[in-house]
């Protein structure tokens, strides 16, 4: 479906790259009468850089830092079939440039499904939003599939979390993920969280119960008590099941087409 | 008058104790880990022209926090150093500390550009097992203070007050005199506050608005659909009215004179003496607003420099300012000298009293303050209102603590048009030569805010203390003693943006951080205007080293001498510069978070 890929396409560009151009133009005007402003900007990056003594900066404002956050680390019951999913993202960089790893997967009476790894150079372009390219792999107990993967990540109006990505195969398919969050606070502590991650592929995969269209979705509604800011424990109704073309490939291999599951978890970082 | 400190919470008090001698005023009192509690706050009897200061690690406990705090002489604050205006000082500055560099910055003083102690720019810092030797001439009276310019060292614990004796007769002879130093305290590094921030902007934050707070909310905002409008408008900027402090009471436990709230600092009075306390706020990150219940507290000196007494029951004390109040209590009765943070996560305490040993009682903390349109640039708009539904050149609306809005100079955007001559002038209109205006800093990865209508806010004592019922010191009511020493006009005006990213946690001027930006150059003797528009949602306190910042606040001749002034949040505030001193000097915010993330700007003077 390659209006799955339009969708994304716009987005990218909206996200637009104001920071690229960080230096307001100066010019160098040397007088002027006594109301004209000049713009010389007294600050600006100058060509001549200052000598700074033992060649130590008094300030270190240009660090990289290391995070990592397992936002689904969790187990999900149902009469029909219990399974354990997890989805988290690691980066390492400075303020503009990181370097993402993505990975989430379910296991499934003991079979690794869903298994997607990404890792992506990110680059922070606006004020709340990076833009993000790098490769996806599909690894897990069916058939390995390898993507190239180009995607905005970020916060949203109304600070919602929110990522797009539009990927392309080896093959010459198409997908796109959509992701989002929000996070309404009932206490300081207590967060209700919900989110829905959906893919949409150009091309069916029935070895991976992959169909045209929307494929599937995982969406759940979490509530977290963050006892403290890096661990939070929390109960969850999580919803994953195949959709469209999807679903009628999972039905023809009698797989589960979809299921309301209860669920509880530990969402911690460092 | 109660006797508290004896019973009350005695397990709880001891484990203060680190095991150090006690003796004196404050026998029964836990200790602080320094060496001499008993001298602490005390101004030393007489002042001396050397000091042999040693910078060392020491195993400090308080409030079950333990840090192995650099600081000098064991002690958190380190000594109160008294010189004497007029005499050559020279401080011998031993660092015995292990495997790291350290530096004193003396702050606020006036001296040759190589002893301003900032690693990079005056000097290369002082490496473990030497001494460096600082030698300047003592210029100027007042209360100041010093700390470290390396690392984050300033933020565990290396500072302390210094009183210099002023040349002329002291105006204010007091009984007693006491230095007040307020700073924070906590296990926590700061190299990994900086990096939770830079992963959740509100990691400290526990004071949010919530479907809890939702009731409240909206009872004072009148209805539920009022207050979740206010949320929405907020939600929408990605921005939170509760963002008041970065780093809060979570972690830190507040301290007064390195005496945790429950230590209860002390100093003695009798009935009818006029007691001089000298405020210094040590902190890293906190703002505090200081009151003593049933005392009013007469303001005479502000950042070293005296002013004409203003009388006051509150008074907010940025980052690195000082304050100077006398008070007189008449009753033999203890007062308690009441600290809350900015954010009212916490507070630092400590008692006047007659005798050793008593406590007044604490007060609780005022409701935390609530950021509005106008800390966002919006002047006095309500959410939801545009420019364009404003009556502007009558300008008759007043805010009665504000004066209504002041807008001294606008020369952007859609504002240019307006008539000017309507306007309510704070500052003289001195024209200047040459103007640098780098125009309304651009939205961009560090900075997600433009403030559009940038008001005066001199008049107001700060976020969270208008209409208090309590009088609140000001910057308008602040006017030197003395006319300022040089009368030229600027020739120059310099206009910089204060900007940031609070959901990065990237902070600079112009829309840039240090590290991007180029030095700001002033041309040895010039007068300049350094004019600041604060586009983020927080208070910036701004230091100028080497050089005085006369702060324009409508005082006429008068203006008062500062060396950091706190720029509002949503404000536009102007002081004038006397470029008397060549070198490499800082400028910066002195919240050291935002300093160190790049609210820093090299000052070559040549």
């Amino acid at each position: 479906m390659r209006r799955a890929l339009l969708l994304v396409v716009p987005i990218v560009t909206i996200m637009n790259m104001p920071a690229l151009a960080q230096v307001p133009s100066t010019t160098t005007a040397t007088t002027t009468q006594a109301t004209k402003p000049t713009y010389r900007a007294a600050d600006a990056p100058s060509s001549t850089p200052v000598v700074y003594l033992g060649n130590m900066k008094p300030v270190m404002d240009h660090a990289s830092y290391f995070h990592g956050i397992l936002d689904e680390f969790e187990g999900r019951y149902a009469p029909g079939g219990s399974d354990f999913r997890w989805d988290g993202e690691a980066w390492y960089g400075t303020d503009y440039n990181r370097v993402w790893l993505k990975t989430e997967g379910t296991l499934e009476h003991g079979r690794l499904h869903d298994g997607d790894h990404e890792l992506l150079y990110s680059r922070a372009v606006s004020p709340y939003f990076n833009v993000q390219g790098g490769v996806r792999a599909d690894i897990d107990d069916g058939p390995t599939r390898t993507w190239g993967a180009l995607g905005v990540q970020g916060l949203a109006l109304y600070e919602f979390e929110f990522q797009a990505t539009a990927y392309v195969s080896d093959r010459g398919r198409f997908a796109t993920r959509i992701e989002g969050s929000y996070d309404f606070l009932l206490t300081n502590r207590l967060i209700l969280q919900p989110q829905a991650e959906f893919n949409l592929y150009t091309k069916s995969d029935p070895a991976r119960q992959v169909g045209a269209g929307l494929s599937d979705v995982d969406a759940g509604l979490r509530l977290r008590y963050e006892i403290w800011r890096k661990f939070a424990p929390y109960v969850a109704v999580s919803y994953a099941g195949y959709l469209t073309q999807a679903r009628r490939i999972v039905h023809d291999q009698h797989g589960e087409t979809g299921a309301l599951r209860f669920t509880f978890g530990i969402r911690s970082w460092f | 008058m109660f006797n508290a400190s004896r019973t009350r919470d005695g397990l709880t008090r001891r484990r203060f104790v680190t095991g150090l001698g006690a003796g004196g005023l404050l026998a029964a009192m836990p200790l602080p880990a320094s060496a001499s509690p008993v001298t602490s706050g005390m101004v030393p009897a007489a002042s001396s022209a050397t000091w042999n200061l040693r910078v060392g690690r020491q195993r400090i406990e308080l409030d079950r926090k333990v840090l192995h705090a650099p600081c000098i002489g064991g002690n958190v604050p380190g000594p109160i150093l008294r010189w004497r205006e007029g005499d050559t000082v020279t401080l011998n500055v031993t660092n015995t500390l292990r495997d790291e560099d350290t530096s004193i910055h003396w702050h606020g003083i006036r001296l040759p550009a190589n002893m301003d102690g900032v690693p990079g720019l005056s000097f290369t810092g002082i490496p473990p097992g030497e001494t460096f030797t600082y030698r300047f001439p003592v210029q100027q009276g007042g209360t100041y203070w010093y700390h470290s310019h390396s690392g984050m060292q300033e933020a565990q614990g290396l500072y302390g007050a210094i009183v210099i004796d002023p040349r002329s007769p002291d105006p204010h002879a007091c009984a007693r005199d006491y230095v007040i130093v307020l700073s924070e305290w906590t296990d926590v590094s700061p190299m990994d506050m900086i990096s939770n921030l830079k992963m959740q902007d509100d990691y400290y934050v526990f004071r949010q608005r919530t479907l809890a707070s939702l009731p409240r909310e909206a009872r004072a905002a009148g209805s539920i659909g009022a207050a979740l409008k206010d949320r929405l408008q907020w939600s929408r900027m990605r921005m939170a009215a509760t963002d008041i402090s970065d780093v809060t009471g979570i972690i830190y436990t507040y301290l007064l004179n390195g005496h945790a709230p429950d230590m209860n600092w002390s100093g003695l009075f009798r009935p009818g003496e006029r007691v001089r306390l000298r405020f210094v706020n040590a902190a890293s990150m906190t703002f505090f607003d200081i009151r003593i219940p049933g005392l009013e507290m007469l303001v005479v000196q502000a950042d070293g420099n005296d002013v004409e007494p203003v009388p006051v029951d509150e008074f907010r004390i940025g980052v690195a300012e000082t304050y100077d109040v006398i008070v007189q209590p008449r009753d033999s009765q203890a007062y308690t000298i009441f600290a809350q943070s900015e954010d009212r996560t916490g507070y630092a305490r400590g008692t006047l009293a007659p005798q050793p040993g008593m406590a007044g009682p604490v007060p609780p903390m005022d409701p935390r303050p609530v950021r509005t349109m106008i800390d966002m640039g919006m002047g006095d708009m309500k959410p939801g209102e545009d420019m364009k539904g404003m009556d502007m050149p009558g300008m008759t609306k007043k805010d009665d603590r504000t004066g209504g809005m002041h807008m001294p100079d606008m020369d952007h955007g859609d504002m240019g048009q307006m008539d000017m001559d309507h306007m309510d002038h704070a500052m003289p209109a001195t024209p200047v030569m040459e103007v640098d205006d780098p125009g309304p800093p651009p939205i961009n990865v560090e900075n997600q805010n433009v403030a559009k209508m940038p008001v005066d806010r001199l008049g107001s004592p700060g976020d969270g203390l208008e209409h208090n019922g309590r009088r609140v010191l000001d910057y308008r009511q602040l006017r030197a003693t003395r006319p300022g020493t040089d009368p030229r006009p600027p020739s120059r005006e310099i206009i910089l943006h204060l900007t940031g990213n609070m959901e990065r946690y990237i902070w600079g001027f112009n829309g840039r951080k240090f590290s991007e930006s180029g030095p700001i150059r002033l041309k040895l003797g010039e007068r300049v205007r350094f004019t600041l528009i604060n586009d983020t949602m927080m208070e910036h306190p701004i230091h100028l080293h080497g050089m005085w910042s006369e702060l324009e606040n409508g005082q006429g001749d008068h203006r008062p001498y500062k060396h950091t002034i706190i720029s509002q949040p949503g404000s536009r505030l102007s002081y004038l510069v006397t470029v008397d001193a060549p070198g490499m000097w800082a400028y910066h915010c002195h919240l050291m978070l935002h300093m160190e993330l790049g609210m820093f700007r090299t000052v070559i003077v040549a």
